[in-house]
């Protein structure tokens, strides 16, 4: 395993510039988590570094050498597509083995067979071994191209939304096993998502991209609590940060057009008065939809509260977030 | 707009049966969710009250008249598609109005409908581009357009959604939503995605195995599954289940779960060595230092306003939502108290849920914090 960092990377295509001026840091060991919705970037930088693009400007080290001339076979990593691609004649223990009989690895069969059994058993598929990759559901057949990449020991494993074809239960096991595996491997990874609930609950570090360029680094924690413009507020949490004019409750920092307020943030039963719109009961979670003063504000409530549709609610907010006109963070206090 | 009552609806496809005699209420004006894994029979049952299938028994009565052996195009229902198909080679006005025109209408009233199809949707500005450059979400729009122009009696869609990304379904979901408490019309909608479906619907209907297994609100459905399947679907992460064998007397208020006793909502019934399953929603255990039912927590995953923290139990997995602010440490071991009023109990065997007295556990709870 090996620290992977990217220095001033670019990449355009055409007159779009799809990755602007990169630079950061994959601790080793460290799962780092690209977050931003589709077109932001994510899947070229991914790209850029498994060696499957050319950068117009900058470079990528791993473990302190420049690859910047190395094919992508070259580089020893590891890649996971959204999009599992197995070979359809073999069986899910030769398409696993299949990586470690390349020439470059050429690993003893006993070797092979450890690694395919303890992948395996870690993806919950030593029981389908001796199938046919045609003969898996689309959920197995993704996990046995993960477990492909899981055998080899590169130096870094790249993964572009490898969950995302599966179903919601899957998804959850997956997460938590796929962190299991990297923190017991002390593996470095780096995976593409717009999953925002994928990326706080896998990463150590998530970087957000916005329209090509790293726009914040920092753990889940960090990037939620800390964001450093609304951009990246309204990245992470659900429901979604409110943003609404900052002088909609009177005072605010000098120079703040916008107050974000997550439903922490929002204290009820003193304040302003607000009319619910709609309750909106999602079982672990009930939404109040309030109108204030025309604005919509989304906050939590209790699954059981009286409120209705029609009714009043008094609302202020307890240590929000401001942001300037162009959306970049205030910091409190100032 | 329409009531539409499902009578024993039952779809056989060769010797494959996709849908077993269902029965539901989708009341007028609702916004009625189909929820179900894929090949419950969700869509097959939205084709059959679209009429691009024919049931191979029962009834389907829209607003008290039967149309279930009637064709697609005699019952006034307009269908909206997962992939929405509109007509490349004519600009949004002409997509809109085509199904006006094709019934015959004067071109003003036309002209006028469309003009207010627009305004619903906030479309006006696009009416006289061609299809072929809009955005993703200005297409459903206009697919959407194509649909409520006609006002027909119900609209039906499949999985409207399905095909976009998480941030802009959530926003067209709201939109969607919004569109129906402005135009109040009876909808039934298609999704195997739980939250959309607790997100948008008055009703939900949960199949599996093309059985109905539950109808109700939201919250009904969440608050009080009928089977283990219908918890283990809804809710993310899903209901845990711990398993147990008891004996327990009709109305007994405890449960022994390995060696702790447990307060549960007293079973209407009582069992004797039988299998049960209390089914526990994240959210409602508190994690604490002092309780007699521990865990070993194996893994925190942070949420922002919440955490999910995995814990092995001596009944198995379990997992808890709490406050991120509440400091635990993987490897800990934590005493587990859950809210009994809220506790679930299944008979292990046919997953079906134990008829509990629910009232009067929160009335002993009131009592308690009185006195």
């Amino acid at each position: 395993m090996a620290e992977v960092v990217l220095s001033c990377l670019s990449k355009r295509f055409g007159a779009t510039t799809a990755v602007d001026d990169v630079s950061m840091t994959i601790p080793d060991g460290a799962f780092v988590v690209l977050l931003g919705p589709t077109g932001a970037g994510k899947t070229t930088t991914l790209r850029l570094i498994a060696g499957l693009e050319r950068p117009d400007a900058g470079s990528v080290s791993i473990g302190a050498n420049d690859v910047g001339a190395y094919s992508p076979a070259q580089r020893n990593v590891a890649m996971v597509f959204q999009q599992y691609s197995l070979y359809p004649h073999m069986t899910v223990r030769e398409n696993l083995a299949f990586p470690l009989r390349s020439p470059l690895i050429n690993a003893p069969e006993d070797e092979i067979e450890r690694r395919v059994g303890e992948v395996s058993s870690a993806l919950q598929i030593a029981h389908k071994l001796d199938n046919k990759a045609t003969a898996l559901s689309g959920g197995e057949m993704q996990r046995v191209s993960i477990g492909r990449a899981l055998v080899r020991r590169p130096d870094i494993f790249l993964m572009d939304e490898p969950l995302s074809s599966l179903d919601a239960k899957l998804r959850a096991d997956l997460r938590l096993e796929l962190k299991r595996i990297q923190a017991d491997l002390g593996a470095t990874l780096l995976y593409v998502t717009h999953d925002q609930i994928e990326a706080m609950t896998m990463a150590t570090h998530i970087g957000v991209l916005e329209d090509g360029k790293l726009v914040q680094f920092g753990s889940p924690r960090e990037i939620y609590e800390n964001p450093s413009s609304i951009y990246v507020a309204t990245r992470l949490g659900q429901p979604r940060i409110n943003t609404l004019p900052a002088s909609l409750f009177g005072e605010a920092p000098a120079g703040a057009e916008l107050i974000g307020l997550r439903p922490e943030h929002i204290r009820q039963g003193e304040g302003r008065d607000a009319k619910v719109v709609r309750v909106e009961h999602l079982g672990d979670q009930t939404r109040l939809h309030l109108s204030l003063d025309g604005h919509a504000l989304i906050t939590l409530t209790d699954p059981h509260t009286p409120l209705a549709s029609g009714d009043t609610i008094a609302v202020r907010p307890d240590n929000p977030l401001y942001f300037a006109a162009d959306g970049a963070r205030i910091p409190q206090g100032a | 707009m329409a009531e539409i009552v499902i009578r024993n609806l039952r779809k056989e496809f060769g010797a494959f049966v996709a849908v077993q005699e269902s029965t539901f209420t989708v009341a007028d004006g609702e916004f009625f969710m189909l929820l179900g894994p894929s090949g419950c029979g969700k869509t097959t049952t939205l084709r059959m009250i679209a009429g691009l299938e024919l049931p191979t028994s029962g009834q389907i009565l829209l607003d008290g008249k039967d149309v279930a052996q009637m064709r697609a195009s005699a019952r006034d229902i307009a269908f909206v598609f997962q992939m929405f198909a509109l007509y490349p080679h004519m600009n949004v006005r002409k997509n809109i109005s085509y199904p006006l025109i094709s019934q015959g209408m004067p071109r003003r009233d036309v002209r006028n409908k469309v003009e207010e199809v627009a305004r619903i949707l906030d479309i006006g500005n696009i009416l006289d581009r061609p299809v072929g450059g809009l955005s993703s979400g200005d297409r459903q729009r206009v697919a959407l357009g194509r649909a409520i122009v006609r006002q027909p009696k119900a609209f039906l869609m499949d999985e409207p959604l399905g095909a976009l990304d998480a941030e802009f379904r959530e926003r067209m979901a709201e939109e969607l939503r919004a569109l129906h408490d402005r135009m109040g019309a009876t909808t039934v909608y298609v999704t195997h995605d739980q939250l959309e479906a607790m997100q948008m619907g008055d009703k939900i209907v949960v199949m599996n195995h093309g059985v109905v297994e539950q109808w109700g609100t939201p919250q009904e459905i969440y608050d009080r599954p009928a089977t283990m399947f219908v918890a283990n679907f809804i809710g993310s992460p899903p209901m845990n289940f711990l398993r147990f064998e008891a004996t327990l007397e009709p109305g007994a208020a405890t449960a022994r779960l390995s060696g702790v006793d447990i307060p549960i909502p007293p079973l209407e019934t009582g069992v004797s060595g039988r299998e049960l399953v209390l089914g526990v929603r994240p959210e409602h255990v508190s994690l604490g230092t002092d309780g007699a039912y521990r865990g070993e927590v194996i893994a925190t995953e942070y949420l922002g306003t919440t955490q999910i923290v995995t814990l092995n139990s001596p009944n198995g997995t379990l997992r808890v939502r709490a406050p991120s602010g509440q400091p635990v440490r993987v490897g800990e071991t934590v005493s587990l108290d859950f809210n009994t009023a809220t506790l679930s109990l299944f008979d292990a065997g046919s997953g079906q849920a134990m008829k509990v007295d629910r009232a009067a556990v929160r009335a002993a709870m009131k009592e308690q914090s009185h006195g």
